[in-house]
C-alpha cells in the first residue's frame, strides 16, 4: 500500500467495475485504507503500534543500557541526561527496561490473540451454525467463563499453573475467548440464513466446508475489530498479573511488575512506577485508537 | 468492551403470551441453574488444582507433622475429589458456604462484611460514571464528528487504556501524599473505627443514621479516590454506549418528525431521544456496575479497601477453598442475576416481544 | 438514602476541604499502629505461632516465667513468684503470685495453670510441641503437671533436660495461662474453647482483646487492674497496612503513631522528618537460602561452598537492607546462648569458579529459586542472580505468593528456597533443631525440620545437636553450640546471610515502645503518648 500511487493505479483500484476477483479485493482494501487515512486518531494509533514494533525490533540499539545489569551504587537515581527515566531499586536504567519490555508486551499480546482468535471463532461459528443443543451446550460453557471476574479467573489459573510468562499467556487466553465466541456466534446466526449459504447447502457442500469457507471469513471483520480492541485489554490484564507478582519472572522487564516494584518507592522516587505506567497507557491507547479506526472502516454498523 | 449476554432469540410463535412467557422464564431459570453449577464446578477444580497447600492456612508453616495431618483430615482433603465436591454442593444448597480457614469465620458472614464495602465503592463509581458519562455521550452524539465528539472519544479511549492499579497509585501520590486533599488507604480513619454502629455495613450510611457527620465525611474522604478511579472506567464505557444509542435514536423518524414540528432541540434530545435510549442505557449501566464489582480487585489492593475483591484474592493465594468458592459464587450469581434482569427488561421494552 | 445522596452531591468539594481538617491526630490515650497483620491465623495462645498472633498473646496473657529484655534477656518471675528444680533436673516446683485476677475478675490459681498446660498439650496445635517435647501427652499431662495447693504447681519432665531450656520454653506464648472458668464456659463440642479464643481473649495480662477483624485490625483495651499496674495507654489499635510506603505516609501524617514495617528506603526518608523517631531491636529472624540436596548439582560440597562465596553480602546489606537486616552467617541469631559472629564468607568470584571447576561444573549450571514476590526478597534474589551469573550459574527466579513457595518447599520439590526463619522460643535448641537435626530423611519422616526440607542427611550432627539439650552445664552447652555452628557453616546446604533488625518509626510524642528479641517480648504496656 503506497501513498505515492500513480493516478493509474488509483483509478484501477477504485474502479466501480473490477474485472478480476483480485482487483475487487484490493480495491476494497484500498478504499478502506483511504477511509482509515482520513481519521487522524486512527492514524495516530497506527503510528503508536508501528513505533512499538520498531522499538521491539531494535530494542538493543535503542536502549542505552543493558536492561538486566544491576548497579547497586546507582540505585534510585532521578531522571537525568544519562538515565532518561531514572534508575530502579537495583540501579537498572528504567528507559532501557521499558524499551526491552516492549518485546514482552508484544509476545503476550500476539500469543494470546493467536490462541484465542481461532478458538473463539470456531466455538462461535459451530455454535451459531448448528444451533440446537450444540449451541446451548457451548453457550452455557461460555456463560460459565463469562460469569467469572476475569482477573480473578486469570489469577486462579496462574496460581494453578505456576507463575511465569507462558502460564500468564495461557491464563489470559482462557479468560479471553468467551466474548469472541459470542461475537462469532451472533455473526454466524445472521449469515447462516442468507440465501447463498442455503444455495451452497443445496449444492451439497459439507458443513465443515461451509463453516470454514463461508461463515468464518464473514465473521472476520468484526473479529479483527474486536481483537484490536481486546489487545489493550490483554495488555492491561497481563500488567495486572505482573503487578500482583504472578506474571513475568524477575528480572524480566515486564511493565506491570516494574510498577509493582516501584510501589515501594512511590512517594519518594515517583519515576520508578510512573514511566512503566505511562508506557502501558500509550500502547493500550494505541491499540484502542487503531481498533476504533478499524471499526469505522471495516464494520460500519 | 463487554459482551452483553443475550438469551437465544425467542423462536416461539403462536401460543398465548402467558405460555411464551412461562417458557422463556423456565428457560432462563434452567440457564441460571446450569451456569451456577458450572461455575461451582470450575471454581472447585481450580481451587483444588492450585499447588497451594490449604492446610498451611490452618496450622502455619512450623506445625509438627502430627498437627498438620490432623488439620488435613479435618478439612476432608483425604477424600476423593468428586466426594469433596459432592459434599460442598450439598452444603451450598442448604445455604452453608462453609468456614474460611483464613478468618475462621463462616464464609457467609465474611461476605456479609466485605460485600457492602465493595458495593459502596462500585455504587459511587457507577454514579460518577453515569453523572459524567451520560451527558458526555449525549454531547458527543449531538455533535457527531465535531470536536466535542473527539474529546468524548479520547476520554473514553483513555478510560480503556489506563491500568487501574497504576492510576490508583498516581492518584494516591497526588491527592493524598502531595496535596493532602483526601484520606489515604483504608475505609475510615482509626478514630472513627468501631464508633459507628454497624447496621447496613455501608459505613457512610451507618454514620448518617447515627448522626455522626464527622465520621460520615471521614468515610467519604476515604471513598472518593478509589471510587473516582473506578468511575473513570465507568465513564469510558457509559459515554461510549450513550453516544452510540443516541446516534441511533437521533436518526429515527420520530425525531425528524419532532424537529419538523418545531420542538426545541433540547426537548428533542432530552425528552424524546434520551427517553427512548433509556432502556438499553439502563442495561449498560447495570453491566458497568457489574464490571466495577469485579474490577475492584486491583483497586481494593491499592487502596487497602476491605472489600470482596481483596477477600477473593487473599483467599485464592492462601488456597482458602471455601472463601474462594463462596466469593466467586456471589460474584457469579450477581452477574447471572444482572444478565437475567437486563434480558427481562429488554424483553419488556422490545416492541416485537411486547 | 436520598438525603445522603443529595448531601454528597451538593457539598462534595466543600466536604473534601473540611475533611482534611477532620483527619485529625489519633486520640491521646490510644496508640495506633500500622502493621502487617495478615499472618494472624488465631489469637488462641495454644495455637498462635505466627509473629503477629504471638505478639497479641504477649500483651494479653501472663506466663509463669518471663524475660527481662532490659537485662540481657534474663529470666524473671511473672505469675510464678519463685521456683525450684530437683537435683535430678526432673521435677520443677512453682510458687504462684497471690491475688492475681483475670480480666473477667476470676482469681488466678494453680488450677488455671494446670488447665492451661493440659489444654495446650491436648489441643496439640502448631506450637504444642514446645511443651510436648518435655514428655507431656494428653494421657499423662494431669500426672505430670499437678496443683499441689492453691498456689503451688509441680511439673515433672521426662528427661534431665538443661533447666534453662525448660525455663526458656515456658516463656513462649504456648505456655500462657488462660482463665479456665471463662474458657470452659465458651467450650463447644469439646474444642477446649479453641473456636472462641481464636477471636477473643481470656487472660490476666496488660491488655484484653476488644475486637479483632482478620486482615483488618485488632483493638486492645487496657487491663486497669493488671498486677504490675495499669498500662500507660488505655487502648492499642493495630491496623493492617500492607504497603510500607503507605505505613510511612500514615505515620508522617499523624494518622498512626507507630509504623512497624518500614523498608530501607522508607526509613531513610523518615530519618529526615523532625516529627518522627526510629526505634529498633535485634530480632531472631534469619534470612537464608535453602539448597535442596535432591538436586545433584547442589548436593556437591564444592557447589555449596561456591554458592556461599557468590553472594555479595556487603553490597546487599548496604544497598537493599540497611537498617533492617545485618550480616549474619550462622544459624543462632545474636542474643541467643552460643551465638557466634563469625562471617567466613564474602563475595569471591574467582575462588567460587575454582570450586565449580573442581566439581566439574566449570561452565556453571541452571537452577531455580522459589521467591516470594515481596520486598526485599525479590530484590535480594535478583542481586544474587546477578553475582551467580558471573560464575556462569543461571538462576531462574520463580516468583510466587508466600503460601505457594512454602508449599513447594515443604514438599521438597524446590531447587533453592529463599526465606526467613524465626526461632520458636528463646533457646538455642529451637534453631539448632531445625537447621541441624534430621532424624529420618525419608519422605514420610515424622519430624520435618529445615534440614529435612532440604534433604540434608546428617546422622552424626543430629546426635550432637540432640545431646546439647541435655547438657545442664551452661558453659559446656554454649561451647557445643559454637562448635556446631562452625561445622554447619562449612558443610551445610544453608547459605545464611542476614539477621533481621526490627525497626519502627514513631511520632516524637510516643515514648516507651521497646522492641524485644522475639514476638513474645514485643510489649505494649509501657507505650505512652505525651
Amino acid at each position: 500500500m503506497s501513498d505515492t500511487s500513480s493516478a493509474g493505479l488509483h483509478a484501477w483500484l477504485i474502479s466501480d467495475s473490477p474485472t478480476s476477483r483480485r482487483q475487487a479485493r484490493l480495491g476494497q482494501l484500498y478504499r478502506q485504507w483511504l477511509a482509515f487515512k482520513r481519521n487522524p486518531m486512527a492514524v495516530a494509533g497506527l503510528a503508536i503500534i508501528v513505533l512499538l514494533l520498531l522499538a521491539a525490533a531494535f530494542a538493543p540499539l535503542i536502549a542505552p543500557f543493558d536492561p538486566l545489569v544491576q548497579a547497586l551504587d546507582k540505585r534510585l537515581l532521578p531522571p537525568s541526561a544519562v538515565n532518561w527515566f531514572g534508575t530502579d531499586a537495583l540501579g537498572r536504567d528504567i528507559f532501557s527496561r521499558i524499551v526491552h519490555g516492549t518485546r514482552i508486551t508484544l509476545v503476550i499480546v500476539l500469543l494470546v490473540v493467536v490462541t484465542v482468535g481461532p478458538f473463539g471463532l470456531l466455538v462461535g461459528a459451530v455454535s451459531g451454525y448448528f444451533g440446537g443443543w450444540v449451541d446451548r451446550l457451548l453457550m452455557r460453557i461460555t456463560d460459565v467463563f463469562l460469569a467469572f471476574p476475569r482477573l480473578v479467573l486469570a489469577l486462579a489459573f496462574v496460581a494453578a499453573l505456576g507463575p511465569g510468562i507462558v502460564n500468564a499467556i495461557i491464563a489470559i487466553a482462557i479468560t479471553t475467548w468467551p466474548p469472541y465466541a459470542r461475537v462469532a456466534r451472533a455473526e454466524t446466526m445472521v449469515i447462516r440464513n442468507q440465501d447463498y449459504i442455503e444455495a451452497m447447502r443445496l449444492q451439497g457442500a459439507s458443513r465443515a466446508r461451509i463453516i470454514w469457507k463461508h461463515v468464518v471469513p464473514m465473521c472476520m471483520p468484526s473479529l479483527i475489530v474486536r481483537t484490536t480492541f481486546d489487545m489493550a485489554g490483554i495488555i492491561l490484564t497481563a500488567a495486572g498479573l505482573g503487578f500482583l507478582g504472578l506474571g513475568a519472572q524477575p528480572p524480566m522487564p515486564e511493565w506491570g511488575a516494574m510498577i509493582s516494584a516501584g510501589r515501594e518507592q512511590i512517594f519518594d522516587q515517583w519515576w520508578v512506577a510512573t514511566f512503566p505506567g505511562i508506557a502501558i497507557c500509550i500502547v493500550a491507547l494505541g491499540f484502542n485508537l487503531l481498533g476504533d479506526g478499524l471499526r469505522d472502516v471495516m464494520d460500519a454498523r | 468492551m463487554t459482551a452483553v449476554t443475550q438469551a437465544p432469540p425467542c423462536r416461539a410463535s403462536a401460543p398465548g403470551r402467558l405460555g411464551r412467557w412461562g417458557r422463556a422464564l423456565s428457560r432462563e431459570l434452567t440457564t441460571v441453574v446450569i451456569t451456577t453449577f458450572g461455575l461451582l464446578l470450575v471454581t472447585f477444580f481450580i481451587a483444588r488444582v492450585v499447588p497451594i497447600d490449604p492446610v498451611l492456612a490452618v496450622v502455619g508453616d512450623r506445625a509438627p507433622a502430627d498437627v498438620y495431618e490432623k488439620a488435613r483430615l479435618a478439612l476432608g482433603l483425604d477424600k476423593p475429589l468428586w466426594h469433596q465436591f459432592a459434599i460442598y454442593v450439598g452444603k451450598v444448597f442448604t445455604g452453608d458456604l462453609g468456614t474460611s480457614v483464613l478468618t475462621s469465620q463462616k464464609v457467609v458472614d465474611d461476605i456479609r462484611t466485605v460485600f457492602p464495602a465493595t458495593l459502596e465503592l462500585a455504587t459511587l463509581g457507577t454514579l460518577i460514571g453515569v453523572v459524567i458519562g451520560v451527558p458526555l455521550g449525549i454531547l458527543a452524539a449531538v455533535n457527531q464528528g465535531r470536536w466535542q465528539d473527539q474529546i468524548a472519544r479520547v476520554v473514553g479511549l483513555i478510560g480503556y487504556s489506563v491500568p487501574v492499579f497504576w492510576i490508583g497509585l498516581m492518584a494516591l501520590l497526588l491527592f493524598y501524599a502531595k496535596l493532602g486533599w483526601v484520606a489515604g488507604p483504608g475505609r475510615i480513619s482509626v478514630v472513627w473505627q468501631d464508633i459507628v454502629t454497624t447496621r447496613t455495613g455501608v459505613i457512610m450510611l451507618d454514620a448518617a443514621l447515627d448522626g455522626e457527620w464527622e465520621a460520615f465525611w471521614d468515610a467519604f474522604s476515604h471513598l472518593i479516590l478509589p471510587a473516582a478511579v473506578l468511575g473513570l472506567l465507568s465513564v469510558a464505557y457509559v459515554s461510549r454506549m450513550t453516544r452510540s444509542f443516541m446516534i441511533g435514536e437521533l436518526q429515527q423518524q420520530y425525531v425528524i418528525a419532532a424537529r419538523v414540528k418545531g420542538v426545541s432541540e433540547a426537548a428533542v434530545i432530552w425528552r424524546h431521544a434520551l427517553r427512548n435510549a433509556a432502556v438499553p442505557l439502563f442495561t449498560v449501566i447495570a453491566l458497568s456496575y457489574m464490571h466495577l464489582l469485579e474490577g475492584s480487585v486491583l483497586t481494593e489492593t491499592i487502596f487497602a479497601w476491605p472489600g470482596l475483591g481483596r477477600y477473593l484474592t487473599n483467599a485464592l493465594l492462601n488456597a482458602d477453598m471455601n472463601a474462594v468458592l463462596g466469593g466467586t459464587l456471589v460474584v457469579g450469581v450477581v452477574f447471572i442475576g444482572v444478565n437475567l434482569l437486563t434480558d427481562i427488561i429488554g424483553r419488556l421494552a422490545d416492541p416485537r416481544v411486547r | 438514602m436520598r438525603h445522603v445522596a443529595k448531601l454528597m452531591a451538593v457539598s462534595a468539594f466543600a466536604g473534601l476541604m473540611t475533611t482534611t481538617a477532620v483527619i485529625a491526630q489519633t486520640p491521646k490515650d490510644t496508640v495506633v499502629m500500622a502493621k502487617q497483620i495478615d499472618d494472624i491465623i488465631t489469637l488462641d495462645p495454644a495455637e498462635a505461632f505466627e509473629f503477629s498472633g504471638v505478639e497479641v498473646g504477649a500483651n494479653v496473657y501472663d506466663k509463669l516465667i518471663n524475660i527481662d529484655i532490659a537485662k540481657n534477656n534474663e529470666l524473671i518471675p511473672d505469675l510464678a513468684e519463685s521456683w525450684t528444680v530437683s537435683p535430678d533436673n526432673l521435677t520443677y516446683t512453682f510458687k504462684l503470685r497471690k491475688g492475681v485476677k483475670f480480666h473477667s475478675g476470676n482469681p488466678l490459681t494453680a488450677a488455671d495453670v494446670v488447665y492451661s498446660f493440659q489444654r495446650a498439650v491436648t489441643l496439640n496445635k502448631s506450637p504444642g510441641f514446645i511443651l510436648r517435647q518435655f514428655g507431656f501427652v494428653a494421657e499423662n499431662v494431669l500426672e505430670k503437671v499437678k496443683a499441689v495447693d492453691e498456689n503451688t504447681v509441680q511439673i515433672t519432665v521426662s528427661k534431665p533436660f538443661a533447666p534453662t531450656f525448660f525455663y526458656n520454653c515456658l516463656t513462649s506464648g504456648v505456655a500462657a495461662i488462660v482463665d479456665s472458668k471463662l474458657v470452659k464456659a465458651n467450650e463447644k463440642d469439646g474444642d477446649w474453647g479453641n473456636g472462641w479464643l481464636k477471636l477473643n481473649s481470656a487472660g490476666s495480662g496488660a491488655y484484653k482483646v476488644r475486637s479483632y477483624r482478620p486482615n483488618e485490625q485488632y483493638t486492645l483495651d487496657a487491663n486497669e487492674s493488671w498486677y504490675k499496674g495499669a498500662p500507660k495507654s488505655k487502648r492499642i489499635v493495630v491496623r493492617h497496612v500492607a504497603e510500607p510506603a503507605s505505613q510511612r505516609l500514615l505515620v508522617e501524617k499523624g494518622d498512626v503513631d507507630i509504623a512497624r514495617n518500614l523498608s530501607k528506603d522508607q526509613l531513610e526518608a523518615v530519618k529526615s522528618n523532625d516529627a518522627i523517631k526510629i526505634v529498633q531491636g535485634d530480632k531472631g529472624y534469619i534470612l537464608y537460602l535453602g539448597l535442596n540436596q535432591k538436586n545433584p548439582n547442589l548436593a556437591k560440597p564444592e557447589v555449596r561452598e561456591a554458592l556461599k562465596l557468590l553472594v555479595d553480602y556487603a553490597s546487599i546489606e548496604k544497598n537493599i537492607l540497611e537498617g533492617t537486616y545485618k550480616g549474619h552467617e550462622s544459624f543462632l541469631p545474636q542474643g541467643f546462648l552460643g551465638a557466634i559472629s563469625d562471617k567466613p564468607y564474602s563475595l569471591n568470584v574467582a575462588k567460587a569458579k575454582e570450586l565449580l571447576a573442581k566439581a566439574g561444573l566449570a561452565n556453571g549450571f541452571t537452577v531455580t529459586m522459589d521467591t516470594r514476590s515481596v520486598a526485599p526478597i525479590t530484590d535480594i534474589a535478583q542481586a544474587i542472580q546477578a553475582t551467580w551469573a558471573q560464575a556462569g550459574i543461571k538462576l531462574e527466579i520463580i516468583p510466587g505468593d508466600g503460601k505457594q513457595t512454602l508449599t513447594k518447599y515443604r514438599a521438597r520439590t524446590h531447587d533453592i528456597y529463599i526465606g526467613q526463619w524465626g526461632p520458636d522460643y528463646l533457646d538455642p535448641h529451637t534453631n539448632a533443631e531445625t537447621f541441624a537435626i534430621n532424624e529420618d530423611n525419608g519422605e514420610e519422616a515424622k519430624s520435618k525440620t529445615l534440614a529435612w526440607r532440604n534433604a540434608w542427611d546428617i546422622p552424626q550432627m543430629t546426635k550432637v545437636t540432640q545431646g546439647a539439650v541435655l547438657e545442664s552445664d551452661a558453659a559446656k552447652r554454649k561451647t557445643t553450640y559454637e562448635g556446631l555452628q562452625r561445622d554447619h557453616q562449612k558443610v551445610s546446604p544453608f547459605v545464611i546471610m542476614f539477621q533481621q533488625i526490627e525497626v519502627s518509626a514513631e511520632r516524637k510524642n510516643v515514648n516507651g515502645w521497646v522492641i524485644g528479641p522475639s514476638s513474645d517480648t514485643n510489649r505494649y504496656a509501657t507505650i505512652v503518648k505525651n
